[in-house]
Formats: structure tokens, sequence, C-alpha cells
């Protein structure tokens, strides 16, 4: 089924395209929008979408897509959690925090929960050295995490 | 030289520290006002006074940067703020965007106005989701005063400026990749030249610069230029002003402190990290962000020749001012000024091999000796840290790291050498170690 925004989205969309001098610009910001409209993933519809909207070809925007991180080429869980694993948050225990996240999910790296609740992912260094180790839950981070609080952050992600 | 300063931390603990109300009655976007009175010309000058090295890690004179804008171009202009902070350590932008942000967007009027722009793009990564909601913020405030759009002060100079997202791809701070990434492509790094101020955003004249670097401009402009520049300690190097320190690893208060230009690292560690929190002894310090070269706390200076350096020579490297021609001068790097710490329970086998599998993830791709090189790398770590790597393969890292140095379109790949070769080089013994017994004399961890 063709993919299509809201009213709303489109109005979006459209404040997004004034922001540039062209239209090929949009293209990342118009990508999350529309991830954000389909269940947090960018199907081969959006990409069609996107190019048709943004005149572009859709191999452009595949390569766009494939290039950056936060695209989902699948659909992941409702709640999306990456564990920061870089230097600083390794020195201050993000394996333990990892460590434990799978055993509470069981589920490996970038798995998601057998109910569909909750992907697990890594992340590179999320800018949080200083109140490491830290987790970002969706769009919310969590810093100076201790296991205590992962449980009590899980369990919320788990009740949802 | 320790110098505690607040001209962009004034209101860090200020819950609304972030809203124009607070922000005025620091005397904010005054400064905008008065540089938009003067002309640009004034304005480039004013900011060369105050001797900005670039924040966010190479350090270059922000006022000469914009002093390379030409003047009567027949195309628009960009000013675009990198504010992609992901480099393994650094997180001092991030307190600016979500605690400061207005001091951005009144450094993107006048940054705007010096470099010729009407245009300034702040490009946040996406995962920043607050840092980005307080921009959009701070740029509606701002907006509804009058301070952007079509006459800001009363001077017919129109500026607008808009957030714009990454979405997960550390090679984006990279200034070239930066700018592609603005155009909707793919992030990978461009050939230079051109310059982005001859061929930069949408094929315009475009001046990039960090977060930091935009953000304390209106302070050159409340303080004056030249008497900014002096608040450093080290004016004589060209290095002027204060600036964000971020401390993390194995200290009992990591964090972000502002201070003058050319505190050092014992200062960093001791006196505002509080010290060592595991461990008895420093083993390393990366002095800004993973892509420096780490530091042994037992290295000495030893600048001949230059009388500036008179003072220090002698000493061990973390009483040297952190500055960027200081750090350059003794083969290393200052970065972001964002140390990482770590002490002696920390395995360097670990960290590096943590750090070699960052650079290999973050490798865009496009060269091949950064993206094989880097694989090479991330697989020779492992079989260290597996025990099943030999000599000749140790060797074979330096060998690697020394081939992609100067060999790639930008600078990720020396950023990625780095680390891989001051590691292999200054803790050879815990290398051997693990190949010759296992590591059975390491620590294993990196945390205590």
């Amino acid at each position: 089924m063709a993919f299509t925004l809201s009213v709303e989205q489109e109005r979006e969309l459209e404040a997004i395209l004034s922001r540039y001098p062209n239209k090929q610009a949009a293209c990342i910001p118009a990508l999350h929008l529309c991830q954000a409209a389909n269940e947090n993933w960018v199907s081969p519809e959006v990409i069609t979408f996107v190019a048709d909207r943004l005149g572009l070809s859709t191999a452009h925007v595949q390569g766009v897509v494939t290039f950056y991180t936060l695209f989902n080429r699948e659909r992941p869980g409702t709640h999306q959690v990456w564990v920061c694993r870089t230097l600083s948050c390794a020195l201050r225990g993000s394996d333990q925090i990892l460590g434990h996240c799978k055993k509470r999910l069981k589920v490996k790296e970038g798995g998601t929960t057998k109910d569909g609740k909750v992907t697990l992912r890594t992340a590179e260094c999320l800018a949080s050295c200083g109140t490491a180790p830290m987790m970002q839950v969706d769009k919310t981070y969590y810093e100076n995490l201790t296991l205590e609080e992962v449980d009590k952050i899980l369990d919320q992600l788990v009740a949802d | 030289m320790l110098k505690r300063t607040s001209y962009l931390s004034h209101s860090y603990d200020n819950p609304e520290g972030h809203t124009l109300a607070v922000y005025e009655q620091k005397g904010g976007y005054q400064s905008a006002k008065k540089a938009l009175g003067i002309s640009r010309e004034a304005v480039v000058e004013e900011v060369k006074k105050a001797h900005i090295r670039g924040r966010g890690g190479a350090g270059f004179d922000c006022g000469v940067k914009w002093g390379f804008m030409p003047k009567d171009s027949a195309k628009p202009a960009y000013l675009v703020v990198n504010a992609d902070e992901g480099e393994p350590g650094t997180f001092k932008d991030r307190t600016i965007m979500e605690r400061n942000p207005h001091a951005l967007v009144e450094g993107c009027i006048i940054g705007c106005f010096g470099v010729g722009a009407h245009v300034a793009y702040i490009y946040v990564r996406d995962e920043l989701h607050l840092s980005k909601q307080r921009l959009w913020e701070a740029i509606e405030e701002a907006r509804k005063k009058g301070y952007l759009g079509a006459k800001p002060f009363g001077r017919d100079y129109p500026v607008e400026v808009y957030v714009h997202t990454g979405a997960g791809a550390y090679i984006c701070g990279e200034e070239t990749a930066l700018l592609n990434s603005l155009e909707g492509k793919r992030g990978e790094p461009r050939l230079k030249p051109p310059f982005p101020a001859q061929f930069g955003a949408f094929g315009c004249p475009s001046t990039v610069n960090n977060v930091e670097t935009i953000a304390v401009v209106p302070t050159i402009f409340q303080v004056g230029g030249e008497p900014f520049s002096r608040v450093s300690a080290l004016h004589d190097f060209n290095d002027g002003g204060a600036r964000l320190f971020g401390v993390s690893g194995h200290v009992k208060n990591p964090g972000v402190y502002e201070c003058a230009v050319g505190l050092t690292l014992r200062e960093l560690i001791f006196d505002l990290g509080g010290g060592l929190s595991t461990g008895t002894e420093i083993l390393g310090v990366i002095p800004g962000g993973s892509s420096c070269p780490v530091h042994r706390p037992d290295e000495i200076i030893d600048v001949p020749g230059d009388p500036r350096f008179e003072p220090y020579n002698g000493k061990s490297i973390l009483d040297l001012p952190l500055g960027v021609d200081t750090y350059r001068a003794v083969g290393g790097m200052l970065g972001t000024c964002c140390a990482i710490v770590l002490s002696d329970e920390a395995d360097p086998v670990l960290a590096f091999h943590n750090l070699m599998r960052f650079y290999r993830h973050e490798s865009c791709g496009q060269c091949t000796p950064c993206r094989e090189g880097c694989g090479w790398m991330e697989r020779i770590a492992n079989k260290i840290v597996e025990g099943t790597a030999t000599m000749a393969e140790l060797d074979e890292i330096s060998e690697i790291a020394s081939n992609i140095t100067g060999n790639t379109i930008c600078a990720f790949g020396d950023g990625a050498a780095q680390p891989a070769l001051s590691f292999v080089r200054k803790y050879r013994k815990h290398f051997e170690d693990y190949i010759l017994t296992g590591g059975k004399s390491q620590t294993k961890r990196l945390v205590a």
C-alpha cells in the first residue's frame, strides 16, 4: 500500500522544505518525518514517497537511508533502547549495563523482544561522557545509570 | 593556570537558564545589537583580536576563518554550525544547546553578519532531542522579539536560523561530510580544496564553526576582543578566551567546567575532577576526544628553542597548559579539551580495543586506506584481546596506522591512526604481555 502523510504531517513537510534553497536538502528531515509516521521504519514505500516528493531518484534516497544508522530498514520494537559503549562509558561500567539489558530482555544486541515491545541496540558515543554510563530510550537520555535504575526503566517499557 | 569563568555557563544551574528571560537578564542580545551597529569588517576584526581557536578540535582561528569569506560574491553565503557532537569523551556542546541555547542563537546572528550570510543552519545530531527542542524554542523566542527575521535590531540585514538534523553518523562532524549531509546526501567528506569558504553548502561560500566557537562570540562583543583574549594564560600563543573543559572516565567528579584557556590536565583532573575515582595512579589521559594521542603522566615536556616553553620544560605533560599550539609542540593534539582519564585499574589494551571498534564502526568507507585499515586494526585488536595475536601483528598495527595517515580525503583516518599509534607505542609492555602470556599480569578490565 502506498505511503501517505496526514494533513498535519504534510504541513510539517512543507515547513521543512521552506528552510532550504533546494528540495534535496530536505531529504534527511523528510525521512525522519516519514519514519516516525511509519512505525519507526523506512519501508520501500517510504523511499518511493520521499523520492517522489523531493524530485530525487529512489536510488539516491536509498543511498542516504543505508548510510545513516538511525534509519531503520526493518520495523523495530515499540521502544528502542541504545546503550552507549564507547570508552568513557566503558570506563564506568557500560558493559555491565548492556549485559544486564540483554539478560533482562532476553535478546542479543540489535534484537527485539518476543512481544515486539523493545529493541536493544548499542550506540557509539552519545555525548554524555560526563554522566556515564548512560542509555537512550526513544528520545530520552538516562544518565549516571545503576543496575537498579535500568531495571526500573525496563520494567516501565515492558509494562507499557 | 586554574581560573574559573562563567561567560557561557552563568545559568547552567538555573532550571530556567535556557529561556530568553534569563538570558536577557544576563545582558543577552546586547552583543548582537552592538555588532549589527558596526561594519562587517569591524566585526571580523574584533573576533580576530579575541584569538578564538576553533573549539571543535582543529583549533583554527575563528576570526581568520571568517575573513576567508568573499566580500562581493554573487551567490548567497551560509553559516553552518557543527553540532554533530560525537567525538568519544566530548560532551560540552550539548550543555550549551540544552542550558544556554540563546548564546548560540545570538552567536549565529553575529556570525551571519560577520561572514555575510543571511541564513545559519545548526546541524545537530539526531540523538540530541532535548538540544534540538531547546534550540527551536530559543529561535522562536528570538524571532518573536524581532532579533531574527527581516530587520534584527533595526538593521536592514535579514537573518534566519534553522536547526537541521543528522541521522547517526560520526563522520558528519567532519565539515565537508556535514555539508554533504546538509545537502541531503550521504555524509561522505569532500576533497579540499575547494574549501567551504569558496564552495560550501549548496555550492555557495560557507563557514562551518563549532557550537562553542559560535556561542562564545557574543562574549567577545561584551568584554572586547583583546581583553577577552587576555583572559587566557596562552594569549602569547594566540590562543585566547575561556572555554569549556570536560573530564570523564576515572575521576570523582566528571563534568564540564568553564575556565580560562591555559588550564592544565593536572588541574582539570585533580582540582576540578576531584582526583581519581579508582586506582592509585593515572595510567593515561586522552586530552581532547579519542582522536588525540594518549599521554602518559611520565611524559616530560621538552620544547627547546622557544622561550614561551621555558616555564614548562622538564615538567610532566600534566602541567602543560591545554592550548592548541602547546599540545602541537609536544607531539600531541588538544582536540576538544574534553579529557578521558584512565587510572591504573584500567587495561590500556582494552581501551585500545574499544577505540578501534569505534573507528571501524564509524569509518564512512569512502577511502580504501581508512575503510580497510580500520577494519584490519580492529581484527588485530580482537586477536590481541583473545590472546591469539603475534608480535608481527602488533607491529602491523603501527604500519597500517602509518599508511592511513595522510592518505585519506578527511582527517578521520588520522583520527583513527593517532590513538592506535600512541597506545601501541606507549603501552607496548601491556600489549606484549597479551601476546606472550595472554595478558596474565594485566587487569583485563576497564572498570574497577
